[in-house]
């Protein structure tokens, strides 16, 4: 079990406040991903908790110790990075049992534990070489090998896969959801790619400027956005966002005017709204249907169309930018047609001038 | 000659230089035609007329003088007879010439090592601390001091004065002031050597630090930080990952410090001239080439020897090399 609370964490570099106040309760076993643009903070968070770098208030405790002074050998945890950070001079097998001789393990259980890492992660045939003779893929199964032959409580990844090539990181996403099913250990995995998030994660956690902005599992963020900041963040292609009005308002409906083409009365609500308010619109490109019957509808030409094969986007102009609207695979809308676009009155989400979400 | 002159022979020298580049190219262009074997051809004349010079001059001055000093070797003192290995035989029996290679073993030894030791250690802590690019700035300066000039201050370091006289020197102050006698430093046989090794060392642990100092920086921090949470020490981190890390920096400067201290001869040549046991190969050599009428004979055969000792150097420097490529 490990457990891992962080209570009212700061944290500043000189004058620059990067970690504001951060609580968080990361649960034993669970996967949980911090994910947020470049210089969200995410990363600090991952080391902070690792030991590598210092708080300057609040606690962090992993299982009900408070760890704050510990450095990060006696912290029983594991890194892996995203550079892999290997020790170059030393054969793969060296590199995984580092650790383990350090700990002063014997001969017969350092050889079995690397064996068995190995075995996992499917590098048995390179035990004898050097970093250097390994591809990035191969590097990086040996830097999770080497946190693996620990058996620590905690795994903390940094951006593991950033380095790898497009279908190498979709492979190895696959592998390390096995490998947290088959090793049942707390994972913690930084990253700022929303599919690596969304496909790994029991909890994500998207950071914005050193504040949690939600946290939640990710159909939760998928599908209840606290924010719009968590709403674009969340979901590719992009959520589109539409500044409207709202025209009228219920005790459980807001309605709001539709690019003028129509109006469409929202499930969702909110109490400091008011008649008359500046509010942005979201919806999700998959939650558009085109030629169809809806609940409120608009007219636009095709300027760009993509066809993925398994489904086609659109992308229609809307005062200066693309809304863009997801289609069958093999639709035969071409650049230039025009297209009336259906919006589900019930995929949509509003956000006010301080863009929290309409709930 | 005044400066002037000088200057303009080196003026004269450069234009000529790229003068002759010039015209050979010129030349072989208005030669030339479109023929691609042509071209080819042309190409390959090309590069022998800009090696060409570097080559004629590594001849002259390199190349020349060592064949020179092997057919010496086998020559009398005037360099007029031959007289087969009797200078080689001569070297073997000489007490001197055995005493200068125990002494040069002894520099290449102990200054190499403490230097590259000295080097190390001070680049690694001098960037923990905020004056530390000010100490290293200080460990430098030796490095642009001449060996003679490196050998007149440390005269003040290990001056003699008799007892009872004020002590100028700054060793002999220093005991003499905790009561003890001073001493004459450089004439204590074996002692002597390795005061005078100091000097050495004072000169090259700075360069040893200066390339340490861009090669640490070359470190990764992440992997410092895995070997961290790897549950490393530090001093641990040091053996383990940093001095394997710069296996190869550190081969370089052992090995550019220890052919400078096989030729050393400047620093004993100021300090002692060889005299109290002191002497290495070099000294010994110009002593035998140019002092009591010269004899060129012993002298080449010394020079031999000293070549000769740079070569497993060389060698094992290229080998560890190609090792190095070859991974």
């Amino acid at each position: 079990m490990a457990d891992i609370n962080i209570n009212t964490v700061n944290k500043y570099y000189g004058d620059v406040h990067v970690i504001k106040d951060v609580s968080l309760d990361i649960k034993s076993q669970s996967f949980t991903v911090l994910v947020g643009p470049s210089g969200c903070g995410k990363s600090t968070m991952l080391r902070m908790i690792a030991g590598l770098e210092d708080i300057n208030s609040g606690t962090i405790s992993i299982d009900g110790q408070v760890v704050n002074d510990l450095p990060p050998k006696q912290r029983n945890i594991a890194m892996v990075f995203q550079s892999y950070a290997l020790y170059p001079h030393m054969t793969v097998f060296d590199n995984m049992a580092f650790g383990l001789k350090l700990e002063k393990r014997s001969k017969d259980e350092i050889n079995e534990r690397v064996q068995e890492a190995a075995r996992i992660l499917q590098i048995e045939d390179y035990l004898h070489r050097k970093p250097k003779q390994l591809s990035g893929g191969q590097r990086q199964r040996v830097a999770i090998g080497r946190a693996i032959t620990r058996k620590p409580k905690v795994f903390l990844f940094d951006e593991p896969l950033s380095n790898l090539d497009a279908a190498l990181r979709v492979q190895m996403r696959v592998e390390l959801a096995k490998l947290h099913d088959q090793l049942n250990a707390t994972m913690i995995y930084v990253t700022h790619d929303q599919t690596e998030a969304m496909t790994l994660a029991n909890d994500i956690v998207v950071l914005d400027e050193g504040i949690v902005s939600q946290n939640g599992s990710p159909m939760d963020l998928y599908h209840d956005p606290n924010n719009l900041f968590v709403g674009g963040f969340i979901g590719s292609p992009k959520m589109n966002f539409i500044s409207t009005k709202i025209t009228s308002k219920s005790s459980d409906k807001t309605e709001v005017d539709l690019m003028g083409s129509a109006k469409i009365s929202i499930p969702k609500t909110s109490a400091s709204a008011s008649e008359g308010d500046a509010v942005q619109l979201g919806i999700r490109p998959e939650h558009l249907t085109v030629n169809a019957d809806s609940d409120g509808s608009w007219e636009s030409k095709v300027f760009v169309v993509e066809k993925l094969g398994s489904g086609t986007f659109l992308y229609l102009e809307k005062e200066g930018e693309p809304l863009v609207v997801e289609t069958e695979g093999d639709s035969n809308i071409k650049v230039g047609d025009t297209v009336k676009v259906g919006f589900s009155a019930s995929h949509c989400h509003l956000f006010d001038s301080s863009q929290q979400a309409f709930k | 000659m005044s400066i002037l002159d000088i200057s303009l022979i080196v003026c004269l020298g450069i234009v000529s230089f790229i003068l002759y580049f010039h015209i050979s190219n010129y030349i072989l262009d208005f030669f030339g035609n479109n023929n691609l074997k042509r071209i080819k051809f042309e190409n390959s004349i090309r590069v022998l007329i800009f090696i060409a010079p570097a080559c004629i001059i590594l001849f002259i001055f390199i190349l020349y003088p060592v064949f020179e000093t092997i057919r010496l070797s086998f020559y009398d003192k005037f360099g007029r007879e031959f007289v087969g290995l009797y200078n080689y035989n001569w070297a073997v029996n000489d007490p001197e010439f055995k005493r200068s290679i125990f002494n040069n073993l002894a520099w290449l030894l102990v200054v190499p090592t403490l230097s590259t030791f000295f080097g190390l250690i001070i680049a690694n802590l001098a960037d923990r601390i905020w004056w530390g690019s000010i100490a290293k700035s200080i460990i430098f300066m030796p490095m642009a001091i001449s060996f003679v000039g490196a050998g007149v201050i440390w005269k003040f370091i290990y001056e003699y004065r008799g007892p009872g006289d004020t002590q100028i020197g700054l060793l002999n102050a220093v005991i003499v002031s905790f009561g003890y006698e001073p001493q004459a430093w450089l004439t204590i046989p074996i002692w002597n050597n390795f005061f005078l090794m100091a000097i050495m060392i004072w000169i090259q642990t700075g360069l040893a630090l200066v390339i340490f100092s861009a090669a640490l920086r070359g470190i990764p921090k992440e992997m410092i930080e895995a070997a961290r949470i790897d549950g490393a020490s530090e001093l641990k981190i040091f053996f383990s990952i940093i001095i394997p890390f710069l296996e190869q920096t550190i081969l370089v400067i052992w090995t550019i410090i220890t052919i400078l201290v096989l030729k050393i001869f400047d620093i004993i040549f100021a300090m002692t001239n060889g005299e109290w046991q002191t002497g290495v190969l070099a000294n010994l050599m110009y002593d035998w080439m140019f002092r009591g009428g010269g004899d060129s004979g012993r002298g080449s055969v010394l020079a031999i020897v000293i070549m000769i000792g740079v070569f497993p150097i060389m060698a094992w420097n290229i080998y560890k090399h190609k090792q190095e490529q070859k991974i």
